[in-house]
């Protein structure tokens, strides 16, 4: 890696007037992507800004109807906490499948949010359940969030701080990871939530998007069943040396009905 | 006084010696050498598959901070290019293309990682911003990327002067006699398959340190060698025109080679050669992906096959004919691996009586291809073991029974193929046997309704091979074109008090060799484990070796050892018949004592090595003091370990997903000294075969990029990936060496590919697959599975 400055702010605050000031300065979290992009000499910030002293930016609650999760929870953490386990299972059981025991201790959710790589798994469950992403500066609902391929309405020096989940219904969630990466290939979160079914296809396509045929599909009847005929599009979904756009339109079907199994 | 412990000898399950160090961290590996002064080389590597070097522009870069010096391809124009090990010769006599490999490319690039410049600095990471500084100006030409793009007409010319990127058009067997065959054949089989290129990765980056003394001029390679003698060979009498003695080449801990370093690498000469111009040690480490794209890949063969067979099934000939990719040049022994380890070995374990290959060798701008755990007999593997399922299917017989009815009966050893080998034994019913009952073979059509209930498809595959190795006589291999003997070398050194060094001139990086070598002595001096060290890897301490490749090192090298301790025995014996004033044919040895034959006079091991060191009372007109003896031993054949490996997969329908439930593998490896070892060579194995199978496979795009150029894309098994492999052992001993026994590092990865093809074939039977290439990706599958519901709904 080439040479950079180093901070360790311990306010948001600070994290963001370091960050606002020098628009290479990169903030990390777990280092799950930087790093291995620094190593490779792929990206070469100015000053690497660590947001891990920072406590405003850790915790996990439950408040009301909602599940709030601070930016630096980690996957571990996440997966194993008793509030997001009763809560909203399918969050905690994704959170356990992301990448390995090393990957789930040290990356973290806002990290893997803001990054929003599309073969991600949080960005399924934060589109899936209509949670809203709140920031140093405002509150930015998930339809507005993911706006492309690590692409979204986090403007320069902007943080993320948490993430509000509504509690949902019902949601499950299941995907088909890359035989190679391990990365989602495809995955479907499904989510019966108040303000109507929400269904979120993640590692298919070049961002996280919104299965509409689907939701309408489900609204009327909440099965497995009710998706097993809807065939997603092939047009604009990625397509690699691991499999095509056609063969990934497929898992779509067949990981949202997955997802309704395991939502039972 | 000396215990004998008989649970350590030949046949104990003994604990692996050095794993208390690996486990501990305490390994000594190359990267972990530092010699005073030392500085770091990076390589400038080039980023395209082919292109002319217009020039080169250092300025920049040698202003850096912290370097040292700057080569490129013109610093080192004297230097010879790296070598290739084996000569095959064309069809027509001729021998094949051999174009020059220089260490430091000469004017051209010939693949993406092609070695350009060295930088050498005081620091590593000022090395790597030194070399980003070097301006090449690149003239970009059209790739060879693929072996059907370099056999394109008006395809790249990789290298001039080799017309149509040929490196040679072999054959072997006698095509007027398979031509004759096939006339009388009641059916011929027709098959085409590819033999999936695969990209080595050990756990351990390829490493080198160099060290050059001015005061005596002796020069010092530390490096990730399977074969240090051969590197000190290689590298002094062809590249550098060092004298043996003044060249030490250490190969220390070494953490996996699998092939991949066998083979004389451009940056172990560039670091030795530079830290004489330099006067300082010079280091060199592999990242990862300088891994992928310069460690020599494996396999890559395209074979088309015609199978003759009467009415009754017997195989009546076989006609081959493959296109091996040997990558942009000729890596060590790439040669000999689609020639005498690929088509020599495609009677396997059947009797058919003419087999007639035809192996061309094909220069791409891809990196070069050479020896990968089995090395050929992989690739010969898996196109017979296919081609006889298919055989058996298009015939309407049965699998297994097909088999039998081809096996080479047990009265028939020594038994001569129609291509070259003998084989000295086996018994190839017993390891089937063995294996359809472990695998519940019988009972697997309930286990594939259950799973179809469940909505899976369940499918079974079985592979019965046969492999050669403990590589082998010198005259042999030197007839048909090895520049090298492959005997092996073993001291045996009893000390004083009567422990035992032994050097070996095999390497271990992983197989266990400080335990299972040790097992011998212990087996037949009866001198305790504990009190055996073996000694490897380094040409200052070990008076010769070929090293450690085809699983040779037990068969041959363990072979030398034996050879030595006769030598040890029949001393001792002198000297203790001397002090128990009988006759030296009257003294019996066994385990640790000596007897005068039908008397209670003994002498122990401790007495007579005391007695060998302190010749007071002592028969120094017959014999010298000391007792240290060394020998070499060169095979009178190859070994010829084989088995059955039957696999179960269940697929899922919906996403293609392969899962392999069950693997059974009955094989049939010699002599048995550490059932253990075995068990985990052979498991290792199996893992590298589920793997070629089902998930690996390097891939180039057009223009010569390895798009599988890290662990996002090339997928290495993982424990998930496998099932538990019940691993089983039939003995039939080797009739020629002395410890009958044949080898067990690759027969996992030669027998176990088509039987992981064969049971995904049958799991699909319902959708009218023949084949299904290398690696059976879930995609793949889909497609196939997809193809077949569309048919359906037609």
């Amino acid at each position: 890696m080439y040479d950079f400055a180093y901070h360790k702010p311990t306010s948001v605050a600070d994290a963001v007037k370091i960050l606002s000031a020098d628009p290479d300065a990169r903030p990390i979290s777990g280092g799950q992507t930087l790093l291995p992009a620094l190593k490779h000499r792929l990206n070469k910030p100015t000053a690497v800004v660590d947001l891990s002293g920072i406590a405003e930016l850790k915790g996990i609650r439950r408040d009301g109807d909602k599940l709030i999760i601070g930016a630096l929870a980690k996957h571990h953490e996440v997966a194993e906490n008793a509030e997001v386990k009763a809560a909203i299972p399918a969050l905690a059981q994704m959170a356990g499948t992301i990448g390995d025991t090393q990957v789930r201790n040290r990356g973290t959710i806002g990290g893997s949010v803001s990054n929003n790589d599309p073969a991600a798994d949080y960005p399924a469950a934060v589109l899936g359940l209509g949670a809203t992403v709140v920031t140093d500066k405002r509150r930015i609902a998930a339809d507005d969030f993911f706006q492309g391929m690590f692409t979204t309405a986090l403007e320069p020096g902007e943080l993320l701080v948490a993430i509000e989940f509504p509690i949902p219904e019902k949601a499950g969630y299941a995907k088909m990871r890359n035989p190679a990466s391990r990365y989602v290939m495809a995955g479907a979160f499904v989510a019966k939530t108040k303000s109507g079914v929400r269904v979120a296809i993640n590692g298919a396509g070049p961002c996280v998007f919104r299965q509409a045929d689907m939701e309408k599909a489900l609204t009327a009847n909440w099965s497995p069943d009710a998706v097993a005929g809807i065939q997603q599009s092939a047009d604009g979904l990625n397509g690699d040396i691991h499999g095509s756009a056609e063969y990934r339109a497929h898992l779509v079907t067949v990981m949202a009905k997955r997802a309704l199994a395991n939502a039972g | 006084m000396n215990v004998v412990t008989p649970f350590e000898g030949i046949g104990a399950s003994v604990k692996r010696k050095e794993d208390l160090r690996f486990l501990s961290g305490r390994g000594q590996y190359t990267d972990d050498i530092n010699r005073p002064r030392q500085t770091y080389a990076y390589i400038l590597r080039s980023p395209h598959a082919h292109a002319a070097i217009r020039g080169i522009d250092l300025a920049a870069a040698r202003a850096m901070p912290g370097v040292v010096a700057i080569f490129t391809g013109e610093d080192m124009k004297g230097i010879g290019g790296l070598p290739c090990g084996w000569q095959i010769h064309n069809k027509d006599g001729s021998p094949m293309a051999e174009p020059p490999h220089p260490v430091l490319a000469q004017g051209k690039v010939r693949h993406v990682g092609d070695s350009v410049a060295v930088v050498i600095a005081e620091t590593k990471a000022q090395a790597r911003d030194a070399a980003e500084a070097i301006l090449v100006d690149y003239d970009v030409l059209p790739a060879a990327a693929t072996m059907e793009a370099a056999l394109a007409t008006g395809a790249p010319q990789v290298h001039d002067g080799v017309a149509g990127n040929i490196c040679y058009d072999w054959h072997i067997g006698d095509p007027a006699v398979n031509a004759a065959a096939f006339q009388s054949a009641h059916k011929v089989v027709e098959f085409e398959l590819v033999n999936n290129r695969l990209i080595p990765n050990a756990m351990e980056p390829r490493a080198a340190v160099g060290d050059y003394d001015p005061t005596t001029g002796d020069y010092t390679l530390y490096t990730t060698s399977q074969n240090p003698h051969v590197i000190r060979l290689l590298m002094g009498a062809f590249v550098l025109q060092l004298p043996e003695h003044k060249l030490r080449v250490v190969a220390p801990d070494v953490g996996g080679g699998f092939g991949s370093k066998i083979f004389h690498y451009a940056e172990e000469a560039i670091v030795t050669w530079a830290a004489g111009k330099i006067a300082r040690p010079v280091k060199w480490t592999a990242d990862r992906t300088e891994s992928f794209i310069t460690d020599a890949h494996g396999r890559d063969h395209v074979t088309k096959a015609r199978l003759a067979l009467d009415a009754n099934g017997k195989f009546l000939a076989l006609h081959v004919q493959t296109l091996a990719n040997m990558g942009a040049y000729l890596s060590t022994f790439a040669t000999s691996v689609p020639t005498y380890l690929y088509a020599t070995l495609l009677a396997g374990v059947y009797t058919t009586p003419t087999v007639y290959a035809e192996v061309k060798a094909v220069f791409t701008n891809t990196t070069p291809v050479d020896a990968y755990r089995g090395a050929g007999r992989p690739e010969a593997t898996f196109l017979l073991e296919r081609l006889v399922d298919v055989a058996a299917r298009e015939m309407g017989m049965d699998r297994v029974e097909i088999r039998r009815r081809n096996f080479i009966p047990n009265d028939a050893f020594p038994y001569q193929t129609p291509v070259a080998l003998q084989y000295d034994s086996g018994d190839y019913v017993a390891t089937l046997e063995q294996a359809l009952e472990s695998s519940g073979w019988a009972s697997f059509e309930q286990r594939r309704a259950e799973a179809k209930a469940r909505g899976k498809l369940r499918g079974i595959g079985i592979s019965t091979y046969l492999e050669a190795c403990g590589i082998a006589p010198s005259a042999v291999v030197g007839a048909l074109g090895a520049r090298a003997g492959l005997y092996e070398v073993g001291t045996i050194r009893v000390h004083p008090t009567g422990s035992v060094t032994v050097l070996t001139g095999t390497h271990s990086h992983g197989q266990g060799h400080e335990t299972t070598l040790a097992q011998l002595v212990t087996d037949r001096l009866g001198v305790p484990l504990a009190q055996v060290d073996i000694v490897h890897g380094d040409t200052a301490k070990i008076p010769f070796g070929m090293g450690t490749y085809g699983s040779r090192s037990l068969a041959v090298g363990g072979s030398a050892m034996v050879k030595a301790m006769d030598k040890i025995v029949a001393k001792a014996r002198k000297i203790a018949a001397h002090l128990m004033e009988a006759s030296v044919e009257d003294v019996e040895f066994d385990r640790g004592t000596f007897r005068v034959a039908g008397t209670d006079k003994t002498k122990s091991w401790g007495e007579i090595c005391l007695t060998a060191y302190v010749p007071h009372n002592y028969p120094i007109e017959e014999i010298e003091p000391g007792l240290d003896e060394t020998a070499f031993y060169d095979p009178k054949n190859f070994t010829y370990p084989g088995g059955c490996h039957i696999c179960e997969v269940e697929i899922d329908p919906e996403t293609g997903k392969v899962d392999v439930v069950n693997f059974t593998a009955v094989d049939d490896v010699g002599r048995v000294i550490n059932p253990m070892i075995v068990e985990g060579q052979v498991q290792g194995g199996v893992a590298q075969g589920i793997g070629q199978a089902l998930l690996e496979t390097a891939v180039y795009d057009e223009a010569g990029q390895l798009l599988s150029a890290s662990f996002m894309d090339y997928q290495m098994p993982r424990a998930e990936d496998l099932p538990p492999v019940s691993v089983a052992t039939h003995t039939t001993l080797c009739t020629h060496n002395p410890l009958g026994v044949k080898g067990c590092g690759e027969v996992g990865a030669i027998g176990s590919p088509p039987a992981v093809i064969n049971a995904v074939v049958d799991a699909l039977q319902d959708y009218g697959v023949r084949h299904i290439e290398m690696p059976a990706t879930p995609a793949k599958i889909w497609n196939i599975i997809n193809a077949g519901h569309k048919l359906a709904a037609e």
